[in-house]
């Protein structure tokens, strides 16, 4: 079951997901990237039904890039969530994404900003979110040790904490996991913290 | 569960001399997990009239966006706000539209009327008002809330007393809902001010 979390620094946000894609008691590949780059300032982070998620994230991501090129400016991180809620709040009685997502963005004049939002389209900001079976050993772990001003250091040891626990309390625990960071200077890759490497794949001559 | 269940609340409007408490709990859950104990469950419709919204709370927000929006129009066309008589009116009406696929949630209406007179409903998911002159409850804890407020309500309470009971009924209700709780927030409204206040109570 799949693992994505997130928290809210000083001046930063996080997102962690595992990266396995699984497919009942098969695992097709262990560096599947979950969480979607929307644009220069924001991460979305999704887990679900693998079609649903990779559709649905694309589909959020072209329509922010959209409105930019239409408008001229970015959205803001409350803008888009606002949006992707929307969406699936639509498509939730007709045709439902199996979707759960957390929004973190930076804006110049707001700062971090997290949003969790259900399969089901229940919106709403935090500071800390997660979902799947590793939300019950991730959500403890922040709830005991995060703090509001955290920085990046203090952040990355938290978030390796709570991997931790994933990895050794989850009965079947994903081996991988990615980490993203969004801050002043953008979004973008944070770190892997892998357990199994995918064996290199010899490419014909 | 009941679908009702899913995210737990719990709501209850009482009335008072020439105003009015309108009261809700802070959980957000995912069932049995507590994702928030910020959430927001009563919201302004203009300085008069609050609306509060029990059930799932992906059909209140989008409930409450529809209801902005229609109330929005209507200032424009009428360049006045709304009565609370007329506001429950729409929302039984669009709760109504979808009879037959309804939107999960169960409303608390409280404003004040014609002449300043308080004015307070309650409806089912498919829009049956149930207007009531002391109080209206709904959410999880509504069992527990009808206990709570027919043994401690009073008619004609001033102010500061309508406030200490309103929490009193909702700290000691939501106290016996695993599913609701995590605080209290209470809108105080009487026709020259509106005070919003958050009570503390168990954290469980």
């Amino acid at each position: 079951m799949e693992s994505v979390f997130g928290l809210v620094g000083k001046d930063f946000g996080i997102v962690a997901a595992d990266t396995s894609a699984v497919h009942s008691i098969l695992v097709h590949k262990t560096n599947e990237d979950k969480i979607m780059v929307l644009d220069s300032h924001k991460l979305m982070g999704a887990s679900g039904e693998t079609g649903d998620r990779a559709q649905f994230t694309e589909y959020i991501q072209k329509n922010v890039s959209l409105y930019q090129f239409r408008n001229g400016i970015p959205l803001t991180t409350a803008a888009a969530a606002n949006f992707t809620r929307g969406e699936l709040a639509t498509a939730l009685r007709k045709n439902p994404y199996m979707v759960n997502i957390i929004l973190a963005g930076y804006d110049k004049e707001t700062g971090p900003s997290l949003y969790f939002i259900d399969y089901i389209a229940s919106l709403h900001k935090l500071d800390k979110a997660a979902f799947g079976y590793g939300s019950y050993f991730a959500l403890s772990m922040m709830d005991r040790h995060y703090r509001r001003d955290m920085t990046v250091e203090e952040a990355i040891e938290l978030v390796d904490k709570c991997i931790m626990e994933i990895r050794s309390r989850l009965v079947i625990a994903p081996p991988n996991f990615l980490i993203k960071i969004v801050d002043k200077d953008g979004a973008r890759e944070f770190a892997w913290r892998e357990s199994i490497k995918d064996a290199p794949v010899s490419t014909a001559a | 569960m009941s679908i009702f269940e899913y995210n737990g609340s719990a709501l209850v409007a009482m009335v008072g001399k020439n105003c009015f408490a309108i009261a809700s709990d802070r959980r957000l859950g995912v069932q049995l997990q507590t994702i928030a104990t910020d959430f927001q469950k009563i919201y302004k419709i203009h300085d008069k009239l609050f609306i509060g919204l029990a059930g799932l709370a992906t059909d209140a927000q989008t409930l409450y966006q529809r209801l902005v929006f229609r109330h929005k129009l209507y200032q424009l066309r009428e360049e006045r706000d709304m009565k609370p008589e007329t506001f429950a009116s729409l929302v039984s009406a669009l709760l109504y539209e979808k009879r037959f696929g309804p939107y999960f949630c169960q409303p608390v209406i409280a404003g004040l009327g014609d002449e300043d007179k308080p004015f307070i409903c309650t409806m089912d998911s498919i829009g049956a008002k149930e207007l009531a002159k002391d109080f209206v409850v709904a959410g999880t804890a509504s069992e527990s809330l009808y206990g709570a407020c027919e043994s401690m309500f009073k008619p004609d309470m001033e102010a500061e007393e309508l406030f200490e009971t309103i929490s009193q009924a909702l700290l000691s209700s939501v106290d016996r809902d695993c599913l609701s709780g995590w605080g209290g927030h209470v809108y105080l409204v009487t026709p020259t001010e509106v005070t919003e206040r958050i009570l503390k109570g168990r954290m469980d």
